[in-house]
């Protein structure tokens, strides 16, 4: 017999077609394999700045998702009682007559009580401003419980952020500090910097209380206790300032470090920096000797020294407090030992490795650059220390002042926007904070009238807040009222209860967006469905009157809506990664990108931006009607992309702009740009030159470029807040200074958190506590094959996670007699689980933890009732307050970071018992969901 | 044919290295192989019940988790460790075959199964040592590894995408394709340099794909040293020594 | 490894059917032609019936059974595939020795001759077979040099008893039949007890720390993820191992049948009217013991595979 011949060039294909993935956040380039309009295959796309490429794990299984059974098919209408499943089918028309009749009723009378929020939405160019022309303030995604922590941190300090803004120098850096960042947050474009870190030999430091993932390759792990990132970097901060090691030029040129503070105790100008009659910021010039406008160039700041101005009151140099602060023995490796469960020789040690590579391995690139004040570098100076952080820092009620203290660490260093540091993708740097103000006060909000401004924005003055006269929040989540003043993603998690208990005040439609949150995005699932189901005692009707949710699949919540419309797989639609959006840009340029329908919809599905469109020119929306009445894009979102214009020559797509489609950034509506990005692969990518690369918060020519392009307004440096002013503003109302001052029962709170200076503090529920009741902390990953993404019902995925365990530390399961598979009972204050155990070695002694949202509930999801997500697999947000205990004067505050609002699933402490088990099912379990699986098999088949 | 074929003085042996140092475990080369050959060449990789309380499917290529934890070492490390069909020079997997669809290709080296002669007798599988194997149920022939033999040599595609599925996805580039038979060539370099290794060489099997060993770890890599410990309590005199050494003309 | 029940089937009947035609080749050698053409009828018809059940009931092991004529082809190199081969080429000289041995051919120079090949044949088709098993170094409990012999030696026993079974209920018990019985199963006792001292003291020199490579400075390595936690072929084939005290049992199990076994073949020695019963007994109790010793033969073998799944030592 001989070799068989086999055919090695099968085309298994017809058509190959570019898209966007939608599989997570990361947004990277595809290629679908088509054969006979059937999806055959996907694949990176090599030329997409993104991916380059590569695709992940979940990528690989888009197949899948897009024929799950899970999907649904025509929209739906509640005929039983919430949660009951009985739903009939109808046609769009009736979907949308119903929903424009609730809505326009909520728009005529009072605009926000409406709570829209879109959870894993990637166009929130879109829904945010569909928001603003309705006139609702309740709006947000889901960056309130995800990553509003980072974002807020950055924006507010050094105008950019870990995660979408901004990414390390991979080509350059020589030591890399990955900080809570597990499995995720980034995907592939971490994924592929730690392969060309490791190609290069670069050492990474992971600290993180678990070591899996990315922490698994690192050459250094530091399984640090859950909550105490910011006790350790202001550890490390402690050492490089005590031995020197701070780059005091870069200090002085780049951030507020020379501006004086007034030191006025008791006053209310206490604390504020000191300004001229201009209202500039002052430094202390050392060879005038008196307090120059901190925007002049040619000035000699002292970083050191109490000074009088010449009103008489005393100030110092806002680094004097910092140094003073972090020089302290509270952040002394010896002290903070313990806390982190890191001995104080590792952090000396990592001190000392941060300080060899920043200062005696600098990196020089000749490449010349003008800074913002006109003069010539003829090279770029580069501190190789580059790090990155996460949700491990962000899901911390401490988690602002975290984030905000590894950017002091990053600064102090000298490594913001320079080669081998960390670098800002455009259209980052902007303002720190951005000078957008949210709309909604009082006033602001009118019977059928458009706010003025966007929902979401940056606060930087208690006059910003949402509230009214008594302090009472204006949106339905609170953010931005005392009780989350930078809240500027937002606090879906507090929406749902908020509206259940009509605190501040009840609502009349929930339009929800692809957002579980009555299941794995729920801070409590029983507590959360238990809200969704409420109803008002007196006319016995929901206290939350209706409740629209679009989704694609037979998620949880689809149960707990009203009214369903179906929306399309990422497959089936246009979409625009835009930069008014969360952008996909890259440190070497900006980027933007569009998602084109591969396949048509096999089903009565529409896209969920196309219905949007629709219901707002129903309503009679200005952005969305034309003068006569008619919709103002008849073709649906793509129309949309290409003709909406936010500003003039800005819309949704940067990419070939103007009639001949020739101008990037800015320029006129071009009717071809969807055929233009198609040709280029469904992306956009602009490499910006050499010499606009680098310090582009203080690179002339960055900054007027990204003038002309619209990322900010004009030109100015952005100065990096270390001493954040705003803050201080807010102690100051708390200590009754100003026209307007905080409640009582928030002044402590204020005073407390409100810290000007980066720092750290224990988080909230942990302080409240008993560590002996509940000795664990107890946090979740999710796994890299299901970050972010919808995906247990996956076929391939959920062969490979199709449940989860609870890990702990080997010694301690060994020494409660626990083995793998044994069955624990894991106990918070307020709740309790019963699931499986295993041991291993590579976790903080003091932590549990699982992967997070395998847990599905039974019959959801078109999976079988008796499916092992369901009963074997399960959540630790059952274990999780919504509200933490009662604090002096008996108001409990949300269980959320005081300053952005942010939720703290992090924060959790558990004990765990060891359990008898009988039933092998793991506890609690609800009440099994009616699959709507049939629905989908049937329209398939 | 399932002797093997005599091997030639310049013998071609296409296989993979793995870089254990670099695998973030992310499943993507895993989901990568089952897409491409879900619908290629051995096409269609089966999955079973895929929505019940027990799916399972054939995959060509597994993702393991071990803990590793050396006698000196604090702390273990975590390894992650794709597991696939080494294409190995003797593999017992083809010999033991009765049909002779399982063969080893005379001009790369490449193990494959000829779908349209197995008669699923699964003894192949039984002579892996490795796992590589895995049965499909539906249509009852053997699945395997094809080094995604309709990828690398098709015309069709870009030449720097003629690579296995796998190697294509990974994202951390810890997957490599090419010719360990060519001394000269960028992977027999790379197992020269990084110590790559076979896995259970005693076996006999000769494993064509290697795999790196995890680096040395830390303290290798950086030799700085730490200051000497600050007594405690000295905070003031801490802060003033710093700000004297801060305190000087600075111009910006 | 799983123990398949089509295999079990397969290569017990096949080998009693074996033990059965080949000690019917020896008569046939030794003794010339048949004496009762009932007796030698059934016992062929029986020996060649088991054969043919065992063959086709290893095919409801292959996916694919329409093509089980491939295996044929590639006897150079896989037992397998010479099992197959031997196990239709037997059917030969197995064919000619019946129709020569019955006297249905009158060729009785040739009748030694042919019953000789048949022997030959009967004990190369077993050998085949269990060569299968004791070349892959890939289970150490097969890759065993007493796997061949027990294989022989369960053949040999169950025909023994086999054939002392059908001559009694012919009327035609012998008492050499039952002393070539005792012996076979004494033999097939003791290579077993052998072969299970063998595999315990054999030390598991595989293990986890080797199969990944990832203990070269002496590491200790542990599974920590699974890499799936759907089912998949390889957990299913070669995942299966049976508990250690479960097996225990069995051993026990196996031993004590094949004693009871002899004990009832020797009670056929005192008594004519005994012998039909407890012959037939000593059959089912052989029978019964190649079947769990077969199941045990599989549930007791550990994959090297195993190792990658978080087993420490195979």
């Amino acid at each position: 017999m001989t070799q068989p011949k086999i055919d090695t060039s099968l085309k298994t294909w017809d058509e190959i077609k570019t898209t966007t993935c939608y599989m997570c956040a990361c947004r990277c380039g595809i290629k679908v394999y088509l054969k006979d309009g059937t999806v055959k295959y996907i694949e990176g796309n090599r030329d997409h700045p993104v991916n380059k490429g590569v695709i992940c794990g979940k990528g690989a299984s888009g197949i899948m998702q897009h024929y799950s059974p899970a999907r649904l098919s025509k929209p739906m209408l509640r005929v039983g009682e919430r949660g009951s499943g009985e739903f009939r089918e109808i046609e769009w028309e009736e979907a949308l007559t119903l929903a424009t009749s609730w809505l326009a009723k909520v728009r005529s009378e009072d605009p926000k009580r409406l709570a829209f929020f879109t959870g894993r939405d990637q166009s929130q160019g879109l829904t945010g401003w569909w928001a603003t022309q309705f006139g609702t303030p309740n709006y947000a995604a889901h960056g309130g419980f995800c990553s509003v922590n980072m974002a807020a941190a950055g924006l507010y300090t050094f105008g950019g952020s870990f995660w979408e803004f901004g990414e390390p120098d991979w080509k350059h850096t020589k030591y890399f500090l990955l900080f809570g960042v597990a499995e995720d947050h980034a995907s592939n474009p971490i994924k592929i910097g730690l392969g060309k870190l490791k190609a290069r030999g670069v050492k990474i430091v992971s600290i993180n209380p678990v070591r899996t993932g990315y922490s698994a390759i690192a050459d250094e792990w530091i399984g640090i206790r859950p909550g105490t990132d910011g006790l350790f970097a202001g550890a490390l901060i402690h050492e490089l300032l005590r031995n020197r090691k701070v780059d005091l030029d870069y200090l002085a040129r780049y951030t507020n470090a020379a501006w004086l503070v007034i030191r006025n105790p008791g006053q209310a100008d206490d604390g504020t920096f000191a300004r001229n009659a201009n209202g500039e910021p002052l430094i202390y010039d050392a060879v005038i000797g008196r307090p120059l406008s901190a925007h002049r160039a040619d000035t000699s700041p002292k970083l050191i020294g109490e000074v009088t101005l010449v009103d008489g009151r005393r100030a110092v140099p806002s680094f004097m407090l910092l140094a003073e602060r972090f020089l302290s023995d509270d952040y002394s490796p010896a002290k903070v030992a313990e806390t982190c469960g890191i001995p104080a020789d590792t952090i000396r040690r990592i001190a000392a490795e941060l300080a060899k590579t920043a200062f005696e391995e600098e990196l020089c690139l000749n490449i010349g650059w003008r800074d913002w004040a006109g003069r010539i570098h003829d090279k770029m100076i580069g501190r190789p220390v580059s790090m990155y952080a996460m949700r491990g820092i962000s899901a911390h009620s401490n988690g602002f002042q975290t984030c905000r203290t590894l950017h002091l660490l990053q600064i102090i260093l000298g490594t913001i926007d320079v080669p081998g540091g960390f670098r800002y993708r455009p259209p980052f740097p902007k303002p720190a904070p951005p000078g957008i103000k949210p709309a909604g006060k009082p006033g602001q909000v009118k019977p059928n009238t458009a706010l003025p401004g966007p929902p979401l924005g940056f606060v930087t003055a208690p006059e910003d807040l949402l509230i009214d006269k008594d302090g009472k929040p204006q949106r339905i989540d609170k953010a931005y009222s005392w009780e989350a003043p930078f809240a500027a993603h937002g606090m879906m998690h507090t929406v749902i209860a908020n509206a259940a208990k009509r605190d501040p005040y009840g609502i009349d439609v929930l339009f929800l967006y692809m957002a579980n949150m009555s299941w794995n995005s729920a801070m409590n699932v029983a507590e959360t469905t238990g809200h969704l189901t409420a109803k008002d005692e007196a006319t016995g009707d929901y206290v939350i009157p209706h409740i629209i949710y679009s989704d694609a699949y037979a998620s949880e919540m689809v149960h707990y809506a009203d009214l369903i419309l179906p929306d399309t797989t990422y497959l089936e639609r246009w979409d625009c990664i835009s930069l008014l959006d969360r952008p996909i840009s890259e440190a070497d340029g900006p980027a933007d990108a569009i998602r084109q329908p591969v396949v048509e919809p096999d089903r009565d599905v529409r896209p969920f931006q196309t219905v949007l469109l629709d219901l707002g020119a129903r309503l009679g929306l200005t952005g969305m009607t034309n003068e006569d009445g008619t919709p103002r894009y008849p073709g649906g979102y793509a129309d949309y992309m290409v003709n909406h214009e936010r500003s003039p020559g800005i819309g949704p797509l940067a990419g070939w702009r103007g009639k001949e489609g020739v101008f990037h950034g800015r320029g006129d509506v071009n009717p071809k740009q969807l055929e233009r990005y198609i040709e280029n692969g469904c992306h956009w990518f602009y490499e910006l030159p050499d010499h606009v690369k680098y310090y582009r918060h203080a690179n002339r020519d960055y900054l007027e470029w990204a003038t002309s392009f619209g990322f900010i307004g004009r030109p100015d440096p952005i100065v990096f807040q270390l001493y954040l002013e705003p803050l201080q503003k807010f102690r100051l109302a708390a200590e009754g200074h100003g026209a307007i001052t905080p409640p009582e029962e928030y002044r402590k709170r204020l005073i407390t958190y409100f810290d000007p200076l980066p720092g750290w503090y224990e988080p909230l529920e942990e302080s409240l506590r008993d560590h002996k009741e509940f000795p664990l902390h107890a946090i979740t990953q999710r796994p890299m094959a299901m970050y972010h993404s919808w995906g247990s019902q996956n076929a391939w995925l959920r062969q490979i996670l199709g449940r989860n365990w609870l890990y702990l530390a080997r010694s301690r399961g060994e020494a409660m007699g626990l083995s793998d598979g044994d069955w624990v009972n894991v106990i918070s204050a307020t709740g309790r689980i019963k699931v499986q155990v295993k041991l291993m070695d590579g976790v903080n002694p003091h932590t549990v933890w699982t992967w997070n949202a395998i847990g599905k509930r039974s019959g959801a999801w078109a999976l079988a009732p008796d499916a092992p997500e369901a009963k074997k697999g399960f959540l630790l947000n059952h274990l999780i307050a919504e509200l933490l205990p009662e604090r002096d004067g008996g108001y409990r505050y949300s269980n959320s970071d005081p300053v952005t609002g942010q939720a703290a699933w992090y924060d959790l402490r558990v004990r765990i018992e060891k359990a008898e088990d009988g039933s092998g099912i793991s506890a609690p379990q609800f009440p099994t969901l009616k699959s709507f699986g049939w629905i989908a098999g049937r329209r398939r088949a | 044919m399932t002797s093997l074929p005599t091997p030639s003085s310049n013998q071609k042996k296409l296989g993979l290295v793995i870089d254990l140092d670099t695998c973030v475990g992310c499943q993507a080369c895993a989901t990568s192989c089952k897409e491409w050959n879900t619908q290629g060449y051995s096409a269609p990789l089966n999955d079973r019940q895929a929505y019940s309380a027990s799916p399972e499917g054939t995959w060509l290529n597994r993702i393991h988790g071990y803990e590793v934890k050396a006698p000196e070492d604090e702390q273990s490390r975590i390894v992650h460790f794709p597991r696939s069909c080494l294409h190995c020079e003797e593999p017992a997997c083809v010999t033991v075959c009765p049909t002779g669809a399982s063969y080893k290709r005379a001009e790369d080296g490449i193990v494959l199964v000829n779908p349209e002669t197995c008669i699923g007798c699964k003894l192949c599988s039984w002579a892996c040592p490795y796992g590589a194997r895995e049965y499909d149920y539906d249509h009852g022939v053997m699945k395997k590894c094809t080094l995604c033999v309709d990828r690398i040599y098709n015309d069709n595609f870009a030449v720097e995408d003629r690579v296995p599925a796998c190697v294509k996805a990974c994202p951390t580039g810890a997957r490599h394709f090419g010719d360990l038979g060519d001394a000269e060539s960028k992977v027999s370099r790379l197992v020269a340099e990084r110590g790559g290794y076979d896995l259970l060489p005693e076996m006999g099997y000769k494993p064509v794909n290697k795999y790196l060993p995890p680096r040395k770890r830390s303290s290798e890599k950086m030799k700085a040293t730490p200051s000497e410990p600050e007594t405690m309590s000295e905070g003031k005199s801490r802060v003033d020594d710093f700000f004297r050494w801060a305190d000087r003309l600075l111009s910006r | 490894m799983h123990p398949a029940y089509s295999v079990i089937l397969f290569t017990t009947a096949s080998g009693a059917g074996y033990g059965l035609l080949a000690l019917l080749g020896l008569v046939g050698f030794n003794h010339g032609r048949a004496s009762s053409l009932w007796f030698g009828g059934t016992a062929l018809v029986i020996a060649l019936g088991l054969i043919t059940l065992g063959l086709l009931s290893s095919t409801f092991h292959l996916g694919r059974p329409e093509r089980a004529w491939r295996a044929f082809s590639q006897w150079r190199s896989s037992w397998l595939s010479r099992e197959g081969v031997a196990s239709v080429i037997t059917f030969a000289p197995a064919l000619v020795f019946g129709a020569l041995w019955l006297g249905f051919l009158d060729e009785p120079r040739w009748l030694g001759l042919a019953g000789l090949a048949t022997v030959l044949m009967c004990a190369v088709t077993v050998f085949c077979t269990a060569k299968i098993y004791s070349t892959l170094t890939t289970i150490r409990q097969w890759h065993q040099p007493l796997t061949v012999p027990v294989y022989l030696a369960f053949a040999l026993a169950t025909g023994a008893v086999l054939l002392m079974a059908i001559a009694s209920v012919f009327g035609l018990y012998q008492i050499f039949q039952a002393g070539l019985a005792v012996v076979a199963l004494v033999l097939t006792l003791v290579l077993k007890i052998l072969y299970w001292r063998g595999i315990d003291s054999d030390p598991k020199t595989r293990t986890i720390e080797a199969a990944t490579g990832l203990a070269r400075q002496g590491e200790k390595v542990r599974q920590w993820e699974v890499p799936h936690t759907a089912e998949n072929f390889i957990m299913k084939e070669m995942g299966f191992v049976v508990a250690r005290k479960h097996a225990e049992k069995l051993r026990r199990t196996v031993m004590i049948l094949l004693v009871l076994a002899i004990l009832a073949t020797v009670l056929t020695i005192p008594s004519a009217t005994l012998a039909i019963p407890f012959s037939v007994l000593a059959f089912l109790l052989a029978a019964a013991a190649a079947a769990v010793e077969r199941w045990l033969f599989f549930a007791e073998a550990q994959h090297v595979v195993s190792l990658y799944y978080g087993t420490e030592r195979a």
